[in-house]
């Protein structure tokens, strides 16, 4: 399997730097999966996979079609938030009933599904956008360009997330919601509508990272098994459903990441952040900022 | 519990099943049975607690370590699968252990107990991965061929034997299910699936029930593993650890039906013609489809029919009889 996160050079500060920069997009990642837990109490563990045909859109409309990275990011974040909505509509709405496990079993269908139709339209091979962005030297660090504008559009989409769920009547339905699911219904809110709503923002993330990832690496079929049980963690590391958890875990991990991998092999690296995620589950199991009961 | 007419159904049916290889010797077929039989007996350890509502996604990881452990030992040290085979499932069993006892003692379940399992088979294949100077990495591992003592080593070229072993295997996985089927621990295990707290004041010990048949599962699975790389001699960290395999368990598990003995045998049987089929039906072109059908199915299984084909098929056979309490 290809390494997610190959860039590590022999400084300790500039691994520190370049774990933020991951963090940046991994707390990005873990949001959309968070808000769909929280809200609908439900986990995509196909999730990785949107991802995965998100960056494969951008791939094509880039290389193929010439259209330009800045026009064919909206529209890629805007087919993700549409498959993130079909996919609330044909699979998680006929099961809201059912146990949770087979809500997450049914995504995990899904995970094959979008897995082996990557495989089967677009092959195995690695592809990439072809866009090598400049190193930016600084002292004797360097740090991709790529990285910086990914971190930095992470936080903007975050911030716009924020912003929306705060200020906007629908955002506030939203958190409502999550807190309770009978009463929000008798107090005139139609919660199969922001269930929808719900699940296009989701997906509308995962296509946001889709747009930022696919500038540092390359995308094949299997790309979202390396990142996908990496965003898992993060979210339950956070606590599911808890945004700023998500948020400090998601730098939490990208640092031992980082870290692990300068001073070995980079799956070391995720070996430990693994370990660390086991070992966590002993000290807080019910996420970082929890309180113990 | 077994009716004489039952036991009599079963006794025919397994001599049919020993006597096969002798009377019918297509090699193919009898790879593609051995295959079966060997994934039924993991799909069946799977569902040992799959059936009480512990869905794992972690028994990739045990299955890579019967695997890996047992084929390292070998190559490495000489050791004979005899004894490595239960090496490796003691390290199977006490990493089932180490992670399931937080899990059990903090009230781990549901999403949270399906993720840190996922993060347990992330971990098996992250490991296999990075010790590439011992494993042979992501390029795969096979065993060294035994110039001598075949039985020793566990090696042996004729599908007949194999064949045998594995019918073996498989139905020793059918007692235990039948053992723990009509245990207590059944009963204390179908009240902690409906509702922790209440049995744990009837007074069932939730923590150690969950972990014991965890243990038996990792167990089960690890020689399930082991088995598999002795028969195959090959072995990637793709196809016998990670987060897919568990998938493939997990799928084939709830197509045939958790909640029967031979569910998961319906499910390895269906599972696996389905991608032998589409495999010779369509060559290398064929990439890719099994695994989409397997998923478009298991969304469907899991809307409609959540007991399985087997599962479903038995409750319409007998509606007076009782019903099953999960699901």
């Amino acid at each position: 399997m290809q390494a997610f996160f190959d860039v590590f050079d022999i400084y300790l500060l500039e691994a520190v730097i370049n774990g933020i920069l991951l963090g940046g997009v991994l707390a990005l990642l873990a949001l959309g999966l968070n808000l769909i837990f929280g809200v609908i109490d439900v986990t995509w563990i196909c999730y990785a996979e949107l991802v995965m045909i998100g960056m494969y859109a951008m791939y094509f409309m880039v290389q193929f079609y010439g259209v330009s990275y800045f026009v064919a990011a909206p529209l890629t974040i805007l087919l993700v938030a549409v498959l993130g909505a079909a996919l609330h509509y044909l699979v998680i709405a006929p099961l809201l009933t059912a146990p949770p496990i087979n809500q997450l079993l049914a995504t995990g269908g899904v995970l094959f599904v979008l897995q082996s139709f990557a495989t089967v339209a677009f092959g195995i091979d690695f592809r990439n956008l072809g866009i090598r962005l400049p190193v930016l030297a600084f002292g004797d660090m360097n740090f991709s360009y790529a990285r910086l504008l990914s971190f930095v559009a992470a936080l903007v989409g975050m911030v716009a997330v924020y912003l929306f769920m705060t200020r906007t009547f629908t955002g506030t339905a939203i958190r409502a919601i999550s807190q309770d699911r009978q009463i929000m219904a008798l107090m005139g809110v139609d919660a199969r509508r922001i269930y929808l709503i719900t699940s296009a923002l989701g997906g509308a993330l995962a296509g946001l990272a889709a747009c930022l990832l696919v500038l540092q690496y390359d995308v094949h079929p299997f790309v979202g098994l390396s990142f996908g049980p990496i965003t898992f963690l993060i979210c339950v590391l956070g606590g599911l459903g808890n945004f700023i958890g998500g948020f400090i875990a998601a730098f939490v991990f990208a640092e031992i990441i980082s870290l692990g991998g300068l001073f070995s092999d980079l799956e070391w690296g995720y070996v430990l952040a693994f370990a660390f995620f086991i070992v966590m589950m002993f000290i807080r199991p019910a996420g970082l900022l929890a309180r113990r009961r | 519990m077994m009716g004489q007419g039952r036991l009599a159904a079963w006794g025919i049916g397994l001599a049919a099943l020993v006597a096969l290889p002798f009377v019918y010797r297509d090699p193919y077929h009898l790879h593609i049975l051995v295959l079966i039989l060997i994934w039924s007996f993991a799909y069946t350890s799977w569902s040992m607690m799959g059936r009480f509502g512990l869905v794992s996604l972690g028994h990739g990881g045990f299955m890579g370590i019967g695997a890996y452990v047992t084929a390292l030992l070998w190559n490495h040290l000489g050791l004979t699968p005899w004894i490595g085979i239960p090496i490796s499932m003691v390290a199977a069993g006490a990493l089932a252990l180490i992670v399931g006892y937080p899990c059990f003692r903090f009230r781990i379940t549901g999403h949270y107990f399906v993720l840190v399992t996922l993060a347990l088979s992330g971990i098996v294949l992250q490991v296999i991965t990075a010790t590439r100077d011992y494993t042979g990495g992501s390029l795969g591992y096979t065993p060294n061929r035994a110039a001598t003592n075949r039985l020793l080593a566990l090696q042996f070229d004729d599908k007949t034997t194999w064949y045998l072993i594995a019918l073996a295997v498989w139905l020793a996985g059918l007692v235990v299910w039948h053992l723990v089927d009509r245990s207590m621990a059944r009963y204390a295990l179908e009240a902690i699936s409906e509702d922790e707290d209440a049995a744990a004041a009837a007074g069932v010990n939730v923590t150690a029930e969950k972990l014991k048949i965890t243990l038996l599962s990792a167990l089960m699975t690890a020689l399930a593993g082991a088995i598999y790389c002795q028969y195959q001699m090959f072995i990637t960290p793709d196809t016998i650890s990670g987060i897919a395999v568990s998938l493939q368990m997990v799928f084939a598990a709830i197509v045939g039906g958790l909640f029967v003995s031979l569910g998961p045998t319906v499910g390895a049987i269906i599972t696996i013609l389905l991608a032998e089929t589409l495999r010779i039906g369509f060559g290398t072109k064929a990439v890719g489809w099994d695994n989409l059908v397997y998923g478009v199915l298991l969304v469907l299984f899991i809307i409609f029919l959540p007991k399985g084909i087997l599962g479903s098929v038995l409750d319409r056979l007998k509606p007076q009889r009782k019903v099953s309490p999960n699901s």
